[in-house]
């Protein structure tokens, strides 16, 4: 218990101690959320008079995002590449106990930027539904298919490769994620494929939760099985060193 | 009964055979260097018995465990030092030793530790920004945090400028004094030579001597008297005033093959001053470690 709780401060402080890390899960989603809510030029969902209303459900997922995916991939591939998972494991601390450390850092980052978003988000007038049950639900289920997606990069592919390609990543799915402007902006092929990724099927969700848009059962489906096959994924093909 | 034994010891990667029938033996309170040039195979073997690597044959045991299977069981009583570092870059050096110390059930004191090794002037340090010497040092204090029965240490002063290989040979020889049962591997004879009780001479993959240092300068030491001089002079002549055989070597390194007695020592003098020939050295008696290294690891 004391080695848990030691590992899961210590992920806990490295992660907020990288810059480019706070920039990515806070200053980013924060930035965009306010700047969004208050210069109308991107299209909202018919029905939805407040720019913020559609804004504030897509950016918590977006946040989502680049937390699971993008900074624990990063991380978990340095770690990696540093010989810090491989000196790890001749440590009593074990595999269960690191993955443990690293969920709950994860949580409690997400926990952070969502009492953030939340507040900057009601500072600007969002009112949302009271749907936070079904939306707890659909982060956790997005944040296991995002860490998985993030964990299958690092463990297969070299760090800076890793990096690239998660922040690439971050930006399509920010881009065909519902995150800034609604699926049905999109061209219907490319808006059907989307609807398929987490990123989507978890901002329909929030939408459906916490008001300014509609959610399917098809987000949910989507959301189920990327919080399966992804960290399963991982599982069989994550390399420790 | 010995804490480590290792017997035809057997490592592939793929279709490259890196260990090839290595046996070993160390006992509680002994240093034993495992000693070889790049590629030998000596990470192979000390990484088969911290459980990183399969075998592909032979029997390891660890504290009476086998690394494989009771890997979770030996990572309590084993303190490892890997080649590189593995230490998160952006953590520092005394928060790295409390991390470590969380590991275990009873580890030394983090600051007491730091101290040891010389770094509680950096303890705040992160890793990335520490020398080269400061990082393998931290290594080591995290090898040793949890308070190891046997240490494997992998290119201990790798890197290390000549204090901080002090402050890592104290405290290797302090660990041994404690019984504790230490494995390096170095491919640097002077490390050996130094520290190791016990010395086993790997050459692709295969045990090729094993002894305490004065074994084996002496084992294969046939009397001779070596010595350096300009490539190409005329062995001929001086193997007929001298009375014995006398080889070149390699080029501008020379031996002849009889008894160094100060007679004859002489007359391989006596003979080059003749000559005007200058003499870059001069070894007679027992070989040196680096003779002994490099008859058995010369490549052919």
């Amino acid at each position: 218990m004391r080695a848990l709780a030691a590992q899961t401060a210590a992920e806990l402080r490295l992660t907020l101690r990288r810059g480019e890390s706070v920039l990515l899960t806070i200053a980013i989603p924060v930035g965009l959320l306010a700047f969004f809510s208050t210069v109308k030029v991107l299209p909202v969902p018919a029905g939805v008079h407040r720019p913020v209303q559609f804004l504030a459900p897509g950016i918590l997922a977006l946040a989502v995002m680049s937390t699971a995916m993008v900074s624990l991939g990063i991380a978990t591939g340095f770690e990696r590449q540093y010989g810090v998972l491989k000196r790890l494991g001749a440590t009593p601390l074990g595999r269960p106990r690191l993955l443990a450390a690293k969920t709950v850092a994860v949580l409690a980052i997400e926990l952070l930027q969502v009492a953030v978003l939340v507040g900057v988000a009601l500072a600007l007038g969002w009112s949302p539904s009271p749907g936070e049950a079904p939306a707890a639900g659909a982060v956790i289920l997005a944040t296991a298919g995002f860490a998985g997606i993030g964990l299958t990069m690092a463990g297969a592919l070299r760090a800076e490769v890793t990096l690239a390609g998660a922040n690439a990543l971050y930006l399509i799915l920010l881009l065909i994620g519902g995150v800034v402007f609604p699926l049905g902006s999109l061209p219907t092929a490319l808006a059907d494929v989307a609807r398929a990724l987490p990123a989507a099927a978890l901002s329909d969700a929030l939408h459906a939760a916490l008001g300014g848009g509609r959610g399917g059962a098809g987000a949910w489906v989507a959301l189920a099985c990327w919080a399966v096959g992804a960290p399963a994924l991982a599982a069989v093909t994550f390399r420790w060193e | 009964m010995p804490v480590i034994e290792v017997e035809g010891l057997v490592v592939r990667y793929g279709d490259v055979v890196a260990v090839d029938g290595v046996d070993l033996t160390a006992d509680a309170g002994q240093i034993l260097a495992l000693l070889g040039p790049n590629g030998a195979g000596k990470t192979s073997t000390v990484e088969t018995l911290e459980g990183y690597r399969r075998r592909a044959a032979g029997r390891v045991s660890v504290l009476g465990l086998d690394p494989a299977r009771d890997h979770t069981a030996l990572t309590r009583r084993v303190g490892v030092m890997l080649q590189n570092g593995g230490v998160y870059p952006g953590m520092g050096a005394g928060e790295a030793v409390r991390l470590f110390a969380s590991y275990y059930d009873d580890p030394l004191d983090p600051a007491a530790l730091l101290e040891r090794v010389g770094l509680a002037g950096v303890a705040r340090t992160p890793w990335r920004r520490l020398s080269g010497g400061e990082q393998q040092r931290l290594s080591l204090a995290l090898a040793l945090v949890g308070r190891p029965q046997v240490a494997f240490l992998d290119e201990p002063t790798a890197g290390v400028d000549v204090q901080g290989r002090q402050v890592i040979r104290t405290v290797v020889r302090e660990l041994r004094d404690a019984g504790v049962c230490v494995v390096l591997t170095t491919h640097e004879l002077e490390e050996a030579q130094r520290l190791a009780d016990r010395i086993v001479i790997v050459d692709r993959g295969r045990v090729v001597a094993a002894g305490s240092l004065s074994e084996l300068l002496t084992a294969g030491a046939g009397g001779s008297i070596r010595f350096g001089a300009p490539a190409g002079i005329d062995v001929a002549a001086l193997a007929d005033r001298v009375g014995a055989a006398v080889t070149e070597v390699s080029p501008g390194d020379y031996e002849v093959a009889t008894d160094a007695t100060p007679a004859a020592v002489a007359a391989v003098t006596a003979w080059l001053a003749q000559h005007d020939l200058p003499l870059a050295d001069l070894r007679a008696g027992r070989e040196r470690l680096e003779d002994v290294f490099l008859r058995l690891t010369q490549r052919q």
